[in-house]
């Protein structure tokens, strides 16, 4: 039996963007259809965090709130199609203005062993130990690239892993004029990680080769362009930087840029009544998540967005900075070898693929993206490596965004 | 709590998601790719789809985006 609700506003995302909206919409009289695909809001960077601030906001009469709820498919920007995690409930829902706060990701690249049970992504193994994943006394490295190695080490170590280093791709030349250009608030941010991650060893221009193993992972080849050594632990957490989430926006048909949602000076999407906020609008961290969200909702109200304009230029600055600062070296995209799997759900190598200029072909010939994740995964990867396009017209997204019981597609 | 896995009792900590219960009990793997390697939870937020298992009789679901429930019935592919 399908549901139907109705608000003034849908908003899609409960992380920092899509609290600050619902936030601003709410008491400004608005009624809201809040989604959000976790059991929990706080999005990823307040995943398992106390959010006072959400637990009022819950008790709003005119607040629909709908945790554990996945955007599967859309009849128009104004009517989208939800079903709930344990695939029991469709809803649908409709709204004249809708609010994209749909986060980011991280940026997987293949290299041999990166399948392995014990490897993950970094920010994905923090995910997990907020989530209750063991590991007190696991021997754990994280290798990659970006600030979130960081933030994972904190919370790894606060849950108790032995934690062997951190293994930073970008050169210690760069990370250092990322640093100096910090403003005062993140700096001071940057310090408290640092006081939490005293004592571990931090290492510009390292990165990871391959992760060893048979049945799960034994220890992890790393490098530092000179030379080679394995160093033995129990799990990896890799990860490369983050890319905005854009599948719902694409399959909208909002247009991208830079493969983030594009959006103009009020962060509405080249659709009507849609805007966008936060990461998937281009990856500035969690204080451009926040403002942007207020921003998008104060666009929605119908306000001037003058007294942000100021601390918005700041956030897109420091976006910028971090871009530039953690931009990834080439060997990074030599890792993988010829039986290096690209797409995970259908065992696609990327000697498989390179016989193909493009996704259609790639698609009819190898499967290559077309299992659970729908090229999430893998799309990045192709683009990155092979030079696919990645966006619609290349890939391709379609409904049902994720993998759903039939019978959340018939209509009743 | 306990939780049932594969039809074996397994004791796990209260509160968590199914992917930590199921490594709580040493599940090294969620499920058997196409070609046969053991897979495991990778990305931790709904996004890779490595951690789907048959949960209550439901497949395909998310082990990493659904908590773990006293009695829950847990399949894993691997």
């Amino acid at each position: 039996m399908t549901k139907h609700l109705q608000a003034d506003a849908i908003v899609v995302g409960a992380g920092p963007a899509g609290i600050a909206a619902v936030s601003h919409l709410l008491p400004a009289g608005r009624s809201v259809i809040w989604v959000d695909n976790q059991p929990r809001p706080g999005g990823q960077i307040w995943r398992g965090a106390a959010l006072p601030q959400v637990d009022t906001l819950r008790q709003h009469p005119r607040l629909s709130m709908l945790p554990g709820h996945a955007v599967v498919a859309a009849e128009s920007p104004h009517e989208l199609l939800l079903h709930d995690a344990a695939g029991q409930q469709t809803l649908r829902v409709r709204a004249p203005q809708l609010l994209l706060a749909l986060g980011a990701r991280e940026r997987m690249l293949p290299f041999p062993g990166w399948t392995l049970p014990g490897v993950h992504g970094a920010g994905g193994l923090q995910a997990l130990v907020k989530g209750g994943w063991p590991i007190a006394g696991r021997r754990v490295l994280l290798a990659g690239s970006g600030p979130l190695l960081l933030a994972s080490a904190a919370s790894l170590r606060a849950a108790g892993a032995r934690l062997l280093g951190i293994y930073e791709q970008a050169p210690r030349g760069a990370l250092a004029r990322f640093a100096a250009g910090l403003p005062l608030g993140k700096m001071a941010q940057a310090l408290g990680l640092g006081w939490r991650l005293r004592g571990l060893p931090y290492a510009p221009g390292c990165w990871p080769l391959r992760a060893l193993g048979e049945n799960k992972l034994e220890a992890v080849l790393l490098t530092d362009g000179q030379r080679e050594w394995a160093e033995p632990c129990d799990a990896l957490g890799v990860g490369f930087g983050l890319l905005p989430n854009t599948e719902l926006a694409e399959l909208l048909g909002c247009a991208l840029q830079d493969g983030a949602i594009a959006v103009g000076a009020k962060l509405q999407t080249s659709l009507p009544g849609v805007f966008a906020a936060g990461e998937c609008t281009g990856i500035g961290g969690v204080d451009k998540a926040s403002l942007e969200g207020a921003m998008a909702a104060a666009a929605m109200l119908g306000q001037g967005l003058k007294p942000y304009a100021r601390r918005h230029a700041g956030q897109l600055a420091f976006a910028r900075r971090l871009a530039s600062g953690f931009a990834l070296r080439p060997e990074l995209l030599q890792l993988a070898d010829a039986k290096t799997l690209i797409c995970r759900c259908e065992d696609v190598s990327l000697g498989a693929l390179k016989a193909w200029p493009q996704w259609r072909d790639a698609k009819l010939q190898t499967r290559c993206g077309m299992g659970a994740c729908q090229g999430r995964i893998c799309g990045p990867i192709t683009q990155t490596l092979l030079g696919w396009p990645e966006a619609s017209g290349g890939r391709g997204t379609r409904a049902p965004l994720q993998p759903v019981p039939l019978r959340c597609l018939m209509d009743d | 709590m306990k939780i049932i896995i594969n039809g074996i009792e397994a004791e796990v900590p209260a509160g968590v998601t199914v992917a930590a219960a199921l490594a709580h009990a040493g599940h090294g793997a969620t499920r058997r790719s196409l070609s046969g390697q053991p897979r495991q939870a990778f990305c931790g937020m709904g996004v890779c789809q490595e951690c789907r298992v048959r949960i209550d009789g439901q497949p395909e679901r998310l082990a990493c985006m659904s908590l773990a429930v006293e009695g829950m019935l847990v399949e894993t592919l691997a």
